[in-house]
């Protein structure tokens, strides 16, 4: 069997603040295959992010990858790699797509040349060439009259052309593997399915692996086919994207897909989870969503739930999967449950 | 004029034909160049004890029509009557009478608290300016509303950046009840929160709404949360109503092509479902700028689209009982086939319903 383009295996990342240590990302292990879209969703401070500036080594400190954890990206440990070396992976062979449009390009530069300037670096290419290539790949993504688009400032584009233009830079070398990090967060809803939809199409076009990091489960079950689930800086459940919607184990995956209001499928009241995401300068003991699990026992307050198989290729940190009767009385969580709306 | 009335009584509100420009200045003599229309003539109103939702994208004008009701903008033109008094001819002293009975919750929790005062402060500044409470008094309330709202009473004593974004929603929520409002607009009250979290904070604006009678104008960006909690919806788009119904029927059956587009764009978190999308072409124009006739037009997917669109301002008319759509080409319409030839019309209007198969 051919190995897995991305290989991370217990991959820790903690930061030294003046708070404590904050373990923002604690032990998370997990492949990506080539051509494959894999899924990493949870909500905020859960490690995504953390995750996806580790493999390109774009820690800052505080922060370091700590010793132990491996990356390994085409045959090569992207941890211990030398600076040069990594330089040279960045942008060619793994490339990342942040959030914000705005602050990711350059004011003062025509996009056309921020684009440029990618093929100028990483394959040699003369101006006239990069530029060429620049306007061809603009195109690729749907920009609306790339020649002169490429002439304009980021200011002058709306926020849709600004994040093509970063889908632009990403791909201008054909990279193995795309990092996309909340794509279309900061997009409304209907340029959001355009960003989308041209993803999904390059993805095929191209055979490019992509990392797609969201909170959105909808943008999860259109886009990906695996999904990773995060929970205070671990991979709490991992399945095939079908599987994992039609039978989540892990309470936590359980209540995130019951919180969301569904178009067409309006309930009288939404399901919530109570409290909220721990500090990571101080995880619980034990398992780590014990505290607002409906399901919690003595077990998960001792034993720190290791990833159990439930499935076909289907993984959760959680005991039930060896205790199931457990989930047959599901009970007041332990965290205060407090006032009119938190019932 | 065709204006969504149901029974004038029963209104808690009515906006008529609202407009509010903010002039584009340039120059060292601030010379004023045009302006961006970001309310451009709505009107619709809203009943005692509903919740109407407002949905669009970023910059169609929802805030500044909720912000002009109260009236924290100055409106440039229209009507808003609240309890039937006219708002806009309102003194001083009687907006202040006003702002006791109209409430306003923000998007953002973090900055919309003054960092440097407590919690119990930020609660009872309300019930000083208007007078309802002070002393012990004001404690015994200050109190009551941290419990109503699912925070601890002895949270009064500290400050707002002791806690998450949740909670901070949930004191500017005390914050806006303290002076026992009639109708409180929500901007965007959940969209800076987390999944888990929004769940919280949209069963608690539910209970409060039940148990105090409350009329709420609920504003947001994400369709699925409007439709759960609002009875009726109103689409906007370039500072216009595009369309107004309940939400059981916008959801089911859009009429306007833009709603059409905007609920087929939502993803859906089910793998299985394959769904129709309406890719729609290109930006939002700006509204320094909006296009003329129907402002959607450049980006119109309805097959009967032609020059008449370009020409003619649709009118917000009722297709079916209740529900109002901006849309000369989805019939019936009350422009007449013969204006519309006039107008440069080529084709008819007919019933275009892209979605129906999906939502069935
Ligand atoms: N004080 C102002 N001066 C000039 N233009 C303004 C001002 N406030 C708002 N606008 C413009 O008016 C239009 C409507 O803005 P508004 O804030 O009402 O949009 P919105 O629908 O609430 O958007 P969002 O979803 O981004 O909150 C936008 O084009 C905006 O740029
Ligand atoms: N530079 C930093 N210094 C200290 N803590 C950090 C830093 N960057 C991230 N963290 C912490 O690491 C945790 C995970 O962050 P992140 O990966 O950004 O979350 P998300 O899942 O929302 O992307 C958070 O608690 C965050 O506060
Ligand atoms: S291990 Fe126990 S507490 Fe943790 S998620 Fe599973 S059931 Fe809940
Ligand atoms: S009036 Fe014309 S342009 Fe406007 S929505 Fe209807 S068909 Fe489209
Ligand atoms: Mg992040
Ligand atoms: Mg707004």
């Amino acid at each position: 069997m051919t190995p897995p383009l991305l290989s991370i295996r217990d991959l820790r990342t903690y930061f030294y603040t003046e708070a404590g240590v904050a373990r923002a990302v604690d032990g998370v292990s997990f492949d990506v295959g080539a051509g494959e879209t894999v899924g990493i969703v949870g909500e905020s401070g859960c490690g995504k992010s953390v995750t996806a500036l580790s493999i390109l080594r774009l820690i800052q400190p505080p922060g370091r990858i700590e010793p132990g954890s491996r990356i390994e990206f085409e045959g090569k440990d992207l941890v211990t790699l030398g600076d040069e070396e990594i330089r040279h992976i960045r942008g060619n062979r793994i490339s990342m797509i942040f959030q914000e449009p705005m602050s990711a390009l350059n004011p003062v530069f025509t996009i056309g040349d921020q684009v440029a300037e990618v093929a100028r670096i990483h394959a040699g290419l003369s101006r006239r060439q990069a530029w060429d290539r620049a306007v061809e790949t603009l195109a690729l993504t749907g920009m609306p009259a790339p020649e002169d688009r490429a002439k304009q400032y980021p200011h002058q584009l709306s926020g849709g052309m600004r994040q093509r233009v970063l889908i632009a830079m990403a791909l201008i070398m054909k990279p193995a593997l795309v990092i996309a990090d909340e794509p279309t967060t900061a997009l409304d809803v209907t340029i959001q399915a355009q960003i989308l939809d041209l993803l999904v199409h390059l993805q095929k076009e191209f055979g490019t692996s992509i990392l797609m990091i969201t909170h959105d489960l909808g943008v999860i079950a259109e886009t990906t086919s695996r999904v990773i689930v995060m929970y205070a800086g671990e991979v709490v459940e991992q399945a095939p994207v079908d599987e994992l919607f039609a039978r989540p184990h892990h309470p936590y995956t359980e209540g995130l897909m019951h919180s969301m209001p569904h178009i067409g499928h309006d309930q009288d009241r939404l399901n919530v989870i109570p409290g909220t995401v721990p500090a990571p300068t101080n995880w619980p003991h034990g398992c780590r969503f014990r505290e607002r699990c409906p399901y919690s026992w003595e077990r998960p307050e001792r034993e720190h739930p290791p990833l159990y198989d439930v499935g076909a290729a289907h993984v959760s940190r959680c005991h039930l999967a060896v205790e199931p009767e457990r989930r047959n009385n599901p009970h007041a969580p332990l965290v205060v449950v407090e006032g009119v709306g938190a019932a | 004029m065709n204006v969504p009335v149901a029974n004038e009584s029963a209104q808690l509100l009515s906006v008529r034909n609202l407009r509010k420009e903010f002039p584009i200045r340039k120059g060292v003599l601030s010379r004023q160049v045009g302006a961006v229309k970001a309310v451009n003539d709505v009107s619709f109103d809203v009943a005692r004890g509903e919740t109407l939702g407002v949905v669009g994208e970023s910059g169609c004008g929802k805030t500044t029509t909720g912000r002009t009701i109260l009236r924290l903008i100055e409106p440039t033109s229209g009507e808003i009557r609240f309890e039937g008094r006219d708002v806009r001819s309102m003194s001083t002293s009687q907006l202040r009478k006003l702002r006791r009975d109209m409430q306003i919750i923000f998007q953002d929790p973090v900055s919309s608290l003054n960092p440097r005062m407590t919690i119990g402060a930020i609660i009872r500044e309300g019930l000083t300016i208007h007078k309802l409470a002070e002393g012990a008094a004001a404690d015994a309330r200050v109190s009551r509303l941290l419990q109503e709202v699912g925070l601890r009473p002895e949270y009064a004593n500290r400050y707002p950046h002791e806690f998450s974004g949740g909670q901070r929603q949930r004191i500017g929520i005390a914050r806006a009840l303290s002076v026992d409002p009639k109708f409180i607009v929500c901007d965007e009250p959940v969209s800076a929160l987390d999944v888990s979290v929004q769940a919280q904070v949209i069963n608690l604006l539910e209970d409060l709404q039940r148990e105090h009678n409350l009329t709420y104008m609920f504003i947001a960006h994400d369709l699925s949360v409007v439709e759960h909690i609002a009875d009726r919806v109103a689409v906007m788009y370039l500072g216009k109503v595009v369309e107004l119904a309940t939400a059981e029927d916008l959801y089911r059956e859009p009429l306007m092509p833009y709603t059409q587009a905007l609920l087929s764009a939502v993803p859906v978190a089910d793998p299985k479902a394959r769904k129709e999308r309406i890719i729609l072409q290109g930006d939002v124009p700006s509204p320094a700028n909006p296009p003329s006739g129907c402002v959607f037009h450049p980006r119109c997917h309805h097959p009967s689209k032609d020059a008449a669109c370009t020409a003619i301002v649709p009118p917000l008319e009722e297709k079916t009982p209740g529900h109002f759509a901006a849309c000369i080409k989805q019939s019936p319409t009350t422009v007449s086939w013969e204006q519309q030839k006039n107008a440069g019309g080529v084709n008819p209007p007919e019933r275009y319903l892209p979605l129906a198969a999906v939502h069935a």
